[in-house]
């Protein structure tokens, strides 16, 4: 029962880690999706007295991903009644160009700041409309919402790391005993450290499986497909072999450590 | 007749101030049986710790089975460790596992078959009498049958040297008289050499044995 107890505390500590890790994942996988889908509808209008080429734009900056050209024929045509086709034509030729930007990632709001600037160093732009008050509010959300969220991951993993270094002190006390006795019967020191290699890494397995079909039942949850829905955004929650692979190595890997830990630690007794 | 052990001008201490055994010179016969007797905190532990390598000779010489023990690499020392069967007065058993695999420790480490080690195992359980507990574990035992478990796990791998630290402390008279028989057996029968430490020499010994006796540092042979 109490070797029971002692499996299911460094079981609890790795399955803390893990889901520590998986929410980091989700959190980078669906923030990468918000921002993709701001950057398809964020968008700059430019106002020019020149025509200015797709190409010219793109040496402005290497974030812009294409260059709409907004057609002034919807005003012109409901002018046609009042106006002469003559002055109609001069009209034409006197209407300045406009310019939709559209760009590949969701901008910051500094780089927001720095294209406006940018363009307006052209003489031919008069006029940016960069939207930045909207822009800004939702910037800053999105980057409150990332900061909260390391945070909170941060707090997660120190508070395992402490859990972890406290069931390193429970195993190193009971399997020093066993590791002393082998040692007086002359076991080198790879089959003394066998079994609590074996034993770390069937923790590391049995926590990592629970990690798995925890993340696997809510991402088949209609709960979950109903808050992504909500939010308008299309993420896998968990991917089986690659988030599956990241979860049992950062098991293996913390159990592994610990258990050296715990060899390079023991000193036999006198 | 062989040496097992040479000591000379050994001295054995825990820290710089307080020597334990002082310049001792002794030695001990392949095939021989010894006690080791002394007051309590006379060094009789600290010398049998020695034959195993726990402790390290701070001056002299110490020889036990062709290898010094004062330079021994940790590989000498566990392929030495391999070859000596050592009984605790704690008895010294893991104890989360069973009482068969307890005794099979020497022969797990030593690599040996599976089938030759249960073969073993039954053997030396049916000799001191605790077949019928070889699924137990150590603390559903009397201390007298973990004693005897102690026993069957220093002899399972036929060693070339048995260290006995004070085995029959605690027990019971059935169970000491056991263990006694017991390395009396190994002696007579396999030619194992026994060391032994003791506050008591039993009475009844029906073979013939040496004397080492400590007394302020100092180890003299008792004739």
């Amino acid at each position: 029962m109490k070797s029971l107890k002692n499996h299911f505390s460094l079981i609890l500590a790795l399955f803390s880690i893990l889901f520590a890790v998986q929410i980091f994942i989700i959190n980078d996988r669906a923030l990468e999706a918000y921002e993709q889908k701001l950057s398809s509808s964020y968008s700059m209008i430019v106002v020019s007295n020149a025509a200015i080429s797709s190409d010219t734009f793109k040496t402005y900056s290497s974030n812009i991903e294409k260059i709409d050209i907004l057609s002034a024929d919807e005003i012109i045509t409901k002018l046609q009644e009042n106006i002469s086709k003559k002055n109609i034509e001069l009209l034409k030729l006197s209407l300045p160009k406009f310019y939709r930007i559209h760009l590949k990632t969701f901008p910051s709001s500094y780089e927001v700041q720095s294209l406006t600037k940018t363009l307006k160093k052209n003489s031919s732009i008069t006029r940016v409309e960069d939207f930045s008050n909207n822009h800004d509010t939702v910037y800053k959300l999105l980057l409150l919402f990332k900061q909260i969220t390391q945070l909170f991951t941060i707090v997660i993993l120190i508070v395992t790391v402490l859990l972890i270094a406290k069931e390193l002190r429970i195993w190193q006390f009971k399997h020093s005993e066993r590791m002393n006795i082998m040692g007086l019967f002359g076991a080198p020191v790879w089959l003394r450290s066998a079994v609590l290699f074996r034993l770390a890494l069937i923790d590391a397995f049995i926590a990592s499986f629970m990690a798995i079909f925890f993340f696997y039942g809510i991402s088949v949850s209609t709960w979950t497909a109903d808050q992504l829905n909500v939010i308008g955004i299309d993420i896998t929650i968990f991917e089986w072999l690659s988030d599956g692979s990241i979860l049992l190595g950062v098991a293996v890997l913390i159990s592994i450590l610990l258990a050296s830990l715990i060899v390079v630690g023991y000193k036999e007794e006198a | 007749m062989d040496k097992v052990i040479i000591a000379e001008e050994l001295t054995l201490s825990y820290n710089k101030d307080e020597t334990i055994i002082n310049q001792a010179n002794f030695s001990v016969d392949s095939g021989s049986f010894t006690f080791i007797t002394g007051a309590s905190g006379s060094g009789k532990s600290t010398l049998l710790k020695s034959l195993y390598g726990a402790i390290k000779p701070k001056q002299g010489s110490l020889v036990v089975g062709g290898a010094q023990i004062k330079n021994i690499s940790s590989k000498k020392l566990n392929f030495l460790r391999q070859h000596i069967g050592i009984v605790f007065q704690d008895y010294k058993l893991i104890k989360e596992w069973t009482i068969e695999k307890n005794v099979m420790l020497p022969l797990i480490i030593g690599g040996f078959q599976k089938s030759v080690s249960e073969q073993q195992v039954h053997k030396l359980l049916s000799h001191v009498k605790l077949n019928h507990q070889s699924g137990k574990y150590p603390l559903e035992l009397s201390g007298g049958e973990q004693q005897r478990v102690a026993m069957a796990r220093a002899l399972s791998h036929n060693p070339i040297l048995i260290l006995a630290d004070e085995p029959t402390g605690n027990l019971d008279d059935y169970s000491a008289e056991l263990i006694w028989n017991l390395l009396e057996g190994a002696n007579t029968q396999l030619k194992t050499t026994i060391i032994v430490v003791t506050h008591h020499i039993p009475e009844n010994m029906k073979i013939p044995y040496k004397h080492l006796h400590i007394e302020f540092g100092t180890i003299y042979e008792v004739t």
